[in-house]
């Protein structure tokens, strides 16, 4: 970054662009225009063939004519060579794009009197240059001159004036050296090449090979500096500069349907966020590759490309296996909706799974991405290495927006969660398939073991497999913890014959109520009857009194007339009252 | 052939004991890269011993790669100077100013003296 800023916009380094996949996302527009750039490498790691796309891109795609230079191979061998990649060299040359020469010495035929220098060399690429008028140009490898020329020191001094004249020229060169003892080339040539530097390597890790490409040095420029896989395969060389996307990828807030009802059901009802890492991981035979298909099926019923990558079953057996519960994928194959890749992981290296992917991944261009299982991967002790393949895949599926499901198969005997540890950063969804031991059968329990950004369910699922499908029940959670299966059933029966058995007692109980209150309700209406009975018979005496009491009064009243006394008034007066 | 044919002597006079051979023509080929001084040299040096070696039946044909140089690409020439012996055969090559007449003649496979 500083340097770039240092340098400003003016004085920006002119690149040349090489067309090989991700290079020049790492060079940051390929190599140095008008100069010199040295591609190092020990044997067989694919110099020659850098170089040489390097050019053919350059005729073809930047309409830029190249020399090839060849201190190695013949014009023939060299045609036959890259036609295995796709590269027509023999029409390049008719059309005069590219102006190849073999260059050819030996060094028993040579014997040095007093001084002499390369200018027939420099004439012959000088000739070959005009000839097509090349603006790029490779010299492959021009380290065997110290082996047929005598006098080191005169070639020495020669290359670097060879190189001056390229720079001069403006033409954009590859030199080609192979890697020394301790050093990047055997003659040191990087003390007269040193604009850009790269260095191609070819290991072997555990029986299978990795290629990778490092850019040492690259004057006026920033570079990527990690070292990155590539690959060479039908299509050329592909460099894979993933490691580089980093972590500003756009996070969908869509959700695509896991193909389970009730699954979407436990991921808060919408299933899967779209381009998030799903994992689903268990034991042998817990119905990862079910989950799978049912997600694969779902998707492609809502017209979206799957690309499946099967590393255990072949795809035939897949979609038979799959038929049998229900789920029938062949259709989708033939529409060109699905598409399998199946390969023995021990295949390659996982360098070369991983640029394959990539390569069937950008030209398929599928929304989902299904790895059916990662375990295969594991060789070993290349846990970290698993993880850094992973990591690339993660990151360029998220940057491309596909949404990726992973299959892990976890041993039985090691703990559940262990063996997925180190990927689980890397994971958005991960899905937790379980053996359930009970009364003599083995059932499947699914849970969701995280769920990033959705409040998803934490319950124990029976997982299914019926010839209709996936089925997820609820697991019977009571008193002597989960059943699941046939355990789970009687016990179902049970409760049932015991809800029967209560529901019976509710309804004699109810029973003996309702003739209670119908005893009850018959008492009181005796009662009243008994009462009213009195009632009347007391209002009846009470009558009798007063009438009794009235005549008693009128008698008194009757008897004072008579007797003329001043009771009278008093007498009024009461019965005023009354 | 654009060959510039600088002395040609068949008659074989004198100097018969530095012959080697019989009396066959030897055809000594100089790609040089210009008029350069190192050019000058070579030739000078190779006449001298040519004179010295082979007199009166030499042929010393002198290329001009600057002029002519798709015979570098043709008779696949880096160093110049080069000479080439292309007679008789086989093909033996020299390479450098020829300062060193020693080398010279081991490298022409001619016997010194």
């Amino acid at each position: 970054m500083k340097k770039k800023e240092a340098a400003g916009p003016l004085t920006v380094l002119q690149k040349s662009p090489t067309s090989i996949q991700g290079l020049d996302e790492i060079t940051g527009g390929g190599l140095p225009k008008g100069r010199p750039t040295l591609v190092c490498g020990g044997a067989g790691c694919g110099k020659t063939l850098f170089a040489m796309e390097f050019l053919v891109r350059g005729a073809t795609i930047y309409n830029e004519p190249g020399v090839f230079i060849s201190f190695e191979e013949t014009e023939k061998e060299l045609t036959a060579n890259v036609a295995s990649l796709g590269f027509d060299l023999d029409n390049l040359v008719k059309r005069k794009k590219i102006w190849l020469e073999h260059i050819h010495i030996e060094r028993s035929e040579y014997q040095q009197s007093g001084e002499y220098d390369l200018e027939g060399l420099f004439i012959r690429i000088h000739l070959a240059i005009e000839s097509v008028g090349a603006k790029r140009v490779v010299l492959d490898t021009i380290e065997s001159l110290f082996a047929e020329l005598p006098n080191p020191l005169i070639l020495r001094a020669e290359l670097r004036r060879l190189f001056r004249w390229l720079k001069r020229k403006g033409v954009t060169t590859i030199v080609t050296a192979e890697r020394g003892d301790g050093t990047l080339t055997r003659q040191g040539l990087e003390e007269y090449v040193s604009d850009c530097v790269i260095l191609l390597d070819h290991r072997v890790n555990d029986q299978s090979s990795i290629r990778r490409l490092r850019i040492v040095k690259y004057r006026g420029s920033t570079h990527g500096t990690n070292e990155y896989p590539f690959l060479i395969d039908e299509d050329g060389f592909s460099v894979l500069p993933v490691t580089s996307i980093g972590l500003n990828y756009f996070s969908s807030p869509d959700r695509i349907s896991t193909g389970i009802q009730r699954l979407d059901t436990m991921l808060s009802g919408k299933g899967y966020f779209r381009s998030s890492t799903v994992l689903v991981s268990g034991t042998a035979g817990t119905g990862k590759t079910s989950i799978a298909a049912s997600f694969a099926e779902a998707a492609c019923k809502r017209g979206e490309r799957v690309l499946y990558f099967t590393f255990e079953e072949s795809p035939s057996q897949l979609v038979r296996n799959m038929r049998s519960i229900g789920i029938d994928l062949d259709p989708w194959a033939k529409k060109g909706l699905l598409q399998f890749h199946a390969t023995r992981p021990t295949l390659y290296g996982l360098e070369t799974h991983l640029t394959t992917s990539i390569k069937l991944i950008n030209k398929f261009n599928p929304s989902i991405v299904i790895l059916d299982p990662i375990n295969g991967f594991m060789i070993g002790e290349n846990k970290f290495e698993v993880k850094t393949m992973l990591l690339r895949l993660v990151d360029f599926l998220k940057m491309k927006r596909v949404t990726a499901f992973f299959t892990s198969l976890t041993s039985a005997t090691d703990n559940m969660e262990i063996p997925d540890v180190y990927i689980s950063s890397l994971i958005d969804t991960w899905l937790l398939l379980r053996d359930i031991e009970i009364g003599g059968e083995r059932n499947r329990g699914l849970y969701v073991l995280k769920s990033r950004g959705m409040a998803h369910s934490n319950q124990i699922r029976e997982f299914r497999l019926t010839n209709h499908g996936i089925e997820l029940l609820d697991v019977y959670v009571g008193a002597d913890g989960v059943l699941t299966g046939s355990a789970r059933l009687s016990q179902e029966t049970k409760d049932d014959a015991e809800q029967l058995l209560r529901q019976q007692e509710i309804g004699s109980k109810q029973f003996s109520l309702e003739r209670k209150r119908d005893a009850m309700e018959a008492q009181i209406i005796v009662l009243r009857s008994e009462f009213e009975a009195e009632q009347s018979e007391a209002l009846k005496v009470i009558n009798i009194e007063k009438a009794r009491n009235e005549r008693f009064t009128q008698d008194k009243v009757k008897m004072a007339k008579s007797r003329r006394g001043d009771v009278y008034v008093k007498t009024a007066v009461t019965s005023r009252k009354k | 052939m654009k060959i510039k044919v600088i002395k040609k002597n068949k008659a074989g006079r004198s100097a018969a004991a530095s012959v080697k051979r019989d009396r066959e023509t030897w055809v000594l080929r100089l790609y040089v890269a210009g008029q350069i001084p190192k050019t000058v040299t070579a030739f000078n040096n190779l006449k001298v011993i040519c004179e010295d070696q082979l007199k009166g039946h030499y042929v010393i044909e002198v290329v001009d790669l600057v002029k002519h140089p798709k015979f570098a690409h043709d008779d696949q020439i880096l160093a110049v100077p080069t000479l080439v012996r292309k007679s008789p055969l086989p093909e033996r090559n020299v390479i450098g100013d020829l300062s060193n007449t020693e080398r010279v003649l081991a490298g022409l496979d001619l016997v010194a003296h």
